[in-house]
């Protein structure tokens, strides 16, 4: 069996996140790009499956710029068999259905059994790219999943909504996403490490994939205008002398509040 | 059945008990600020009737109904093929639908299938010359970002609980509408649980007022003094991530980056120190309130009413002073 991972590079969200107000994109300098935690979990979930199960192959795939490759790096480490990376400059500033059909075109051509993603990512947070894969990819999607069960060729798991959870399976090939409540990634060991380096990692192009961006013909995401948010500055900050309760309670019955 | 031209079709999510979600107020609001609100309801046989009505006190003026089996069995597939159906009667100017997981996935494959560009996780919706777009607010609230599809009508994700807009309740024209099944692939629904509600407290998500506890509550039971602020003031209970993965509250209640997004009138932060991706889920609250031990703690410089103390002390005497207030 094949599984793909998702992965994706994001800025750090330890640090200050910044938007360039000339062009929307994301200013990658302004933070430490970081492997996006939940893409750990979704691995750390295709590979416990393969641990168990010899003859399981898992690909990490990422669709991003050169820095990317050290997401892709990091998957190897962690014991993915092999990275495949879509690297274009006519990917810069992709809205998510350009980034999803590129998304199913490389899984295509990496072929799949399972395709595992985070349910969202920290940057973008829109959550729909399984979605779009599955119908992309015209197979079912069992998503946001807070557990997952992989057999030889079914998924199934508890996808928790606003009002309760479902039960969800379905047979391969298909597209699953995972939450939070899933295991953290491992961290590579050493021996990962130099494994790793020895590892394929094939790196892609809009071209060799098929893929036009500037298809007008398909409806585009674009952004017509940006702006900062002014800072939110503190207000009054007092320090406990033995009534800040009944002060507080003053400031919230004083705005209405209370 | 003929269409206004301004009709903005919106997709209302129903529970399998035939409940029509509380993102609809807001979907209809933004719909009737834009257009004309044609609501779509999918439910299983029997419920529609119901469903209607009420999306007509919310705002509908006409609602397509699907009552259709498959909604018990096959997730996600019956409802795109539904809006597929009604998107093609309508011809909307904009198709709407909540950011929750199940909409936001009907949503995706909708606008994959029909080849229409998808905005997600709105929190406004608004029109001008060129037409219908949507309003953003990314990385935590630090930006605000507007944006517009290219080709036909945009599909916008909008996030529940930021459009306080109501649209004036209606009579509406409610007709059956025919879907032929895509035959799509998609997964089976083998089961299906309630989430219990243990409290008359409000929900987190939308709610006007929000108490949440971080790890400075020391444990499960110290947690208790969450829910008591919560319940003197009619909040509802949020947590920090902290605090969930230490176990003292259930992660439904996680406020944050990877949990609910909520933008109260009052947001009272208890104990939680304010890592950046606490902030960036309670950024946009009207009005911040925080109490932490630790005088350096982040969360101070978003709070407009910082008190520097021991949570024990000050949150009792607290509710105390509101409690002899409202005597």
């Amino acid at each position: 069996m094949r599984i793909v991972v998702l992965v994706k590079e994001v800025p750090d969200t330890y640090g200050d996140r910044k938007l360039d107000l000339e062009t929307g994109l994301a200013e990658r300098t302004a933070s430490e790009p970081v492997m996006d935690e939940i893409g750990e979990r979704a691995l750390e979930a295709a590979i416990s499956h393969a641990d168990a199960n010899p003859g399981t192959e898992v690909v990490v795939l990422t669709v991003g710029p050169e820095t990317a490759q050290k997401a892709l790096h990091k998957g190897l480490s962690m014991g993915a068999m092999a990275a495949v990376h879509v690297l274009d400059a006519g990917l810069q500033g992709a809205d998510v259905t350009l980034t999803a059909e590129v998304l199913a075109a490389a899984v295509r051509r990496t072929g799949f059994d399972l395709v595992i993603a985070g349910n969202t990512s920290t940057d973008g947070s829109g959550g729909v790219v399984p979605a779009m894969l599955a119908e992309l990819l015209d197979v079912p999607h069992a998503t946001g999943l807070t557990r997952i069960g992989i057999t030889a060729d079914a998924v199934n798991g508890t996808r928790a909504v606003d009002g309760g959870t479902f039960e969800v399976s379905t047979s391969l090939p298909a597209v699953a996403s995972i939450t939070e409540a899933l295991p953290d990634g491992r961290l590579p060991n050493f021996k990962g490490i130099m494994a790793a380096k020895k590892k394929p990692l094939e790196t892609m192009t809009l071209a060799d994939l098929g893929i036009d961006a500037e298809d007008m013909s398909v409806g585009r995401s674009i952004m017509l205008t940006i702006y900062e948010k002014r800072a939110r500055e503190a207000g009054k900050k007092i320090i406990d002398e033995g009534n800040a309760g009944e002060q507080l309670a003053k400031f919230l019955v004083d705005n209405k509040l209370a | 059945m003929t269409f206004p031209e301004n009709s903005v079709l919106v997709l209302l999510e129903t529970s399998p008990s035939g409940t029509i979600a509380k993102s609809a107020d807001g979907l209809l609001g933004a719909a009737a600020k834009v257009g004309t609100p044609v609501a779509l309801v999918v439910t299983s046989p029997g419920k529609a009737a119901k469903a209607a009505a009420v999306a007509g006190s919310l705002g509908a003026v006409y609602v397509l109904t699907v009552e259709s089996l498959d909604v018990e069995t096959s997730l996600t597939t019956p409802v795109v093929d539904a809006l597929v159906a009604a998107a093609k009667q309508v011809r909307p100017v904009a198709v709407l639908a909540a950011h929750s997981l199940d909409s936001r996935e009907v949503a995706a494959r909708f606008a994959i299938r029909t080849g229409l560009g998808l905005a997600l996780d709105a929190i406004d919706v608004d029109k001008d010359a060129e037409g219908i777009f949507a309003r953003h607010s990314v990385y935590g609230g630090a930006y605000n970002v507007d944006s517009a599809t290219t080709v036909g009508a945009p599909v916008i994700t909008v996030r529940q609980g930021a459009i306080d807009a109501q649209a004036e309740a209606r009579r509406p024209a409610v007709t059956p509408l025919e879907v032929t099944p895509s035959g799509k692939p998609s997964a089976t629904i083998t089961g299906y649980e309630e989430a219990i509600v243990e409290t008359a407290r409000p929900e987190l998500r939308g709610a006007s007022k929000v108490v949440s506890g971080g790890r400075g509550l020391g444990s499960k039971e110290g947690f208790a003094l969450v829910d008591d602020l919560a319940d003197a003031l009619g909040a509802a209970i949020g947590a920090s991530r902290a605090a969930v993965d230490a176990g003292y509250v259930a992660q439904r209640h996680q406020v944050g980056q990877t949990g609910v997004s909520v933008s109260p009138q009052l947001y009272v932060a208890l104990g939680i120190s304010g890592a950046i991706q606490h902030r960036a889920g309670m950024m946009t609250s009207k009005t911040i309130v925080a109490i932490n031990k630790d005088a350096d703690a982040p969360i101070f410089d978003v709070a407009d009413f910082a008190v520097v103390g021991d949570l024990f002390t000050v949150v009792p005497q607290l509710i105390d002073a509101l409690g002899a207030r409202k005597k």
